[in-house]
């Protein structure tokens, strides 16, 4: 790090000065400013000391490309290209994040899927990039809307996943991003995810660090493996030993490498509580009922708890900030006292409750749901009435005319 | 807190990594023993002690220190030879300190050569080939180490030391982070004040 340290204080080509990461974010003095979700993304690279950008078109995340590639055309990022697909801009992401550059990419819904393969193969070359996911319908028939199926995909890969709530969140958790994920003992790529549309189309008020200062750049001499090493694994991929022997040894290696990689994500923690004040946030922890959710459901599920306490009944509010590494020590002290734990998510499956569930004593407390998927959006009284019906209150009918 | 610990094994057909189980790195100034984050002082006595109790106490240098890259490689690569050379004039007649390098991490089929060299895909052959019971890393790359460690961890009963540049390794069983060179010396330092203070265990040890 010394070579990194020993930069900050000088200033870039932009005359945008090397800051100590932990002043810049969260000592140093932040205008509020109103932007759109992909204006922030913008705002955030431009403080991100990026080598790289690579993207390819796909909504809703094409917005956020195209003013990053503004960005590059101002010289805050050092180079900037469109893929021939999801799939090479992922490769290509790893290509140049094997030969030492910060590496940013932006995707969604059916990109996050044609470019599966390569995010297991980040995770377990140890590359630090990190992916934008604005999260949008996967299935056919074809949905541009909100749905975050997607970042399900995504948690087993060993990347790490971090599920922004706001704007806010966003362009903080960027530049924390580059940092936790650089770190030695982590170096895996991140995927920040958010609901599209909800958060990147939607406008807000967001305090933003000063322009002229910058994160230190990415110093691949940290990294737990060689940079750009043809003769070793994880450059040497796909010939010959050990990824092609069919030996006890072979396979203990490859085994060791899987553990060391989930072994990194762990260790990720550490770094995240710090840098993101904790994995989760929680509030009134002491009530009988909890909404735990992730992303923009988090704010949905706040505004259902104002509703709820003017009817008199209290609950409580978890906001998991990472999925991997996944809270389940903060969730469980979190949710002890509850008896009724509510769910709300943005897609038909309900893994977020499934994790929950996986994770929690006495996992009959746990509600998957409400559910809204395909880009439908989740008025707070479907959480109210869920809540509601679950306790045997009377409630009222959302959906229908009559009655 | 984590009550998994970070021994000796043999442990397991394929162990856990340590962090997997809640071990947790040590912050600037400390190091970990078994697992238990402690002062850097302390872990200085324990790794000279396993040093000088072992039959076969042996420095693996990685990449990073065999290869003079920059100034501050030549410097670590000076200061682990002399902190080799420190354990050779304070072990016991029946001790065996060795220095076998980590030259690379390339796959070698169908087999390494234990006699000259160490890779972190199949660590356990230099181990037992020389009967090695107490390791010190420096100079490989954290990945390659973890992996390494865990290996060993899992099919010998080799104990484990790793000097490390960056954070430091939870699958070791002693580690600390952010080696230097004056760390090095230091550790040369404390070898050399223990000497004929520790009983090598050179009728007990386990064999491989």
């Amino acid at each position: 790090m010394a070579e990194t340290q020993s930069l900050i204080g000088t200033q870039n080509k932009k005359g945008q000065t090397y800051t100590d990461p932990w002043y810049m974010l969260n000592e140093a003095l932040r205008t509020p400013s109103f932007f759109t979700g992909s204006e922030v993304i913008k705002e955030a690279i431009r403080r991100a000391s990026c080598d790289i950008m690579i993207a390819y078109p796909i909504t809703p995340q094409s917005e956020a490309a195209a003013l990053i590639g503004e960005l590059f055309a101002e010289g805050y990022v050092g180079d900037y290209f469109r893929g021939e697909s999801e799939f090479a801009v992922m490769s290509q992401c790893a290509g140049a994040s094997f030969g030492g550059a910060r590496v940013f990419t932006t995707t969604a819904g059916p990109g996050t899927m044609r470019a599966m393969e390569n995010f297991p193969m980040w995770a377990g070359a140890r590359l630090p990039i990190q992916m934008i996911v604005t999260c949008r319908g996967i299935n056919s028939p074809l949905s541009i809307q909100p749905d975050t199926l997607e970042i399900s995909y995504l948690l087993n890969t060993g990347m790490m996943v971090w599920h922004a709530e706001t704007a806010q969140d966003f362009f903080d958790w960027i530049l924390k991003g580059f940092i936790v994920a650089e770190e030695p003992d982590v170096h895996l790529p991140l995927a920040l995810c958010c609901d599209g549309f909800f958060v990147t189309h939607t406008k807000d008020v967001v305090q933003l660090t000063p322009a002229d200062m910058c994160l230190p750049p990415y110093d691949p001499y940290r990294s737990p493996v060689p940079c750009m090493d043809m003769e070793c694994p994880p450059v040497r991929m796909m010939r010959d030993p050990f990824v092609m022997k069919s030996n006890y040894i072979s396979y203990a290696t490859h085994a060791s490498w899987q553990q060391e990689v989930w072994a990194a994500v762990e260790r990720s923690r550490k770094h995240a509580i710090r840098w993101l004040d904790g994995l989760i946030d929680a509030e009134n922890t002491d009530a009988e009922i909890m909404i735990v959710a992730s992303g923009t459901a988090v704010s949905q599920g706040r505004e259902a708890i104002r509703m709820l306490e003017d009817e008199g009944v209290r609950c409580g509010l978890v906001k998991i900030k990472t999925l991997r590494p996944w809270p389940a020590d903060e969730i469980r002290e979190a949710t002890k006292h509850a008896k009724h734990i509510f769910v709300p998510e943005f897609n038909v499956t309900g893994w977020l409750a499934k994790e929950i569930r996986a994770t929690i004593p006495d996992h009959h407390r746990v509600y998957a749901g409400p559910h809204v998927c395909g880009g439908m959006t989740m008025p707070p009284e479907i959480i109210v009435s869920e809540i509601k019906t679950a306790l045997g209150m009377k409630t009222f009918s959302l959906a229908g005319r009559g009655s | 807190m984590s009550t998994y610990r970070v021994l000796p094994g043999p442990e397991h057909f394929l162990p856990p990594a340590a962090a997997s189980m809640g071990i947790r790195l040590p912050n600037p100034g400390e190091a970990h023993i078994h697992g238990v984050i402690v002062p850097e002082e302390q872990a200085y006595e324990e790794a000279a002690r396993q040093f000088l109790m072992a039959k076969v106490p042996t420095i693996f240098p990685g990449p990073l220190v065999l290869w003079a890259w920059n100034e501050k490689a030549a410097k670590k690569a000076t200061a682990v030879r002399h902190l080799f050379e420190t354990l050779k004039e304070c072990v016991q007649p029946g001790q065996k300190p060795m220095l076998i390098p980590m030259p690379d991490y390339r796959p070698k089929y169908p087999k390494i050569n234990p006699e000259i060299e160490i890779n972190p895909n199949h660590p356990n052959l230099t181990i037992w080939h020389n009967k090695i019971d107490c390791c010190m890393f420096v100079g490989v790359h954290c990945h390659q180490a973890n992996l390494s460690l865990k290996i060993i961890r899992g099919g010998t009963s080799c104990y484990t030391i790793a000097m490390c540049a960056q954070a430091g390794h939870e699958d070791a069983m002693l580690s600390f982070r952010d080696a230097s060179v004056d760390k090095i010396m230091k550790l040369a330092e404390t070898i050399k004040r223990l000497k004929g203070t520790v009983q090598p265990r050179l009728s007990t040890a386990k064999s491989h």
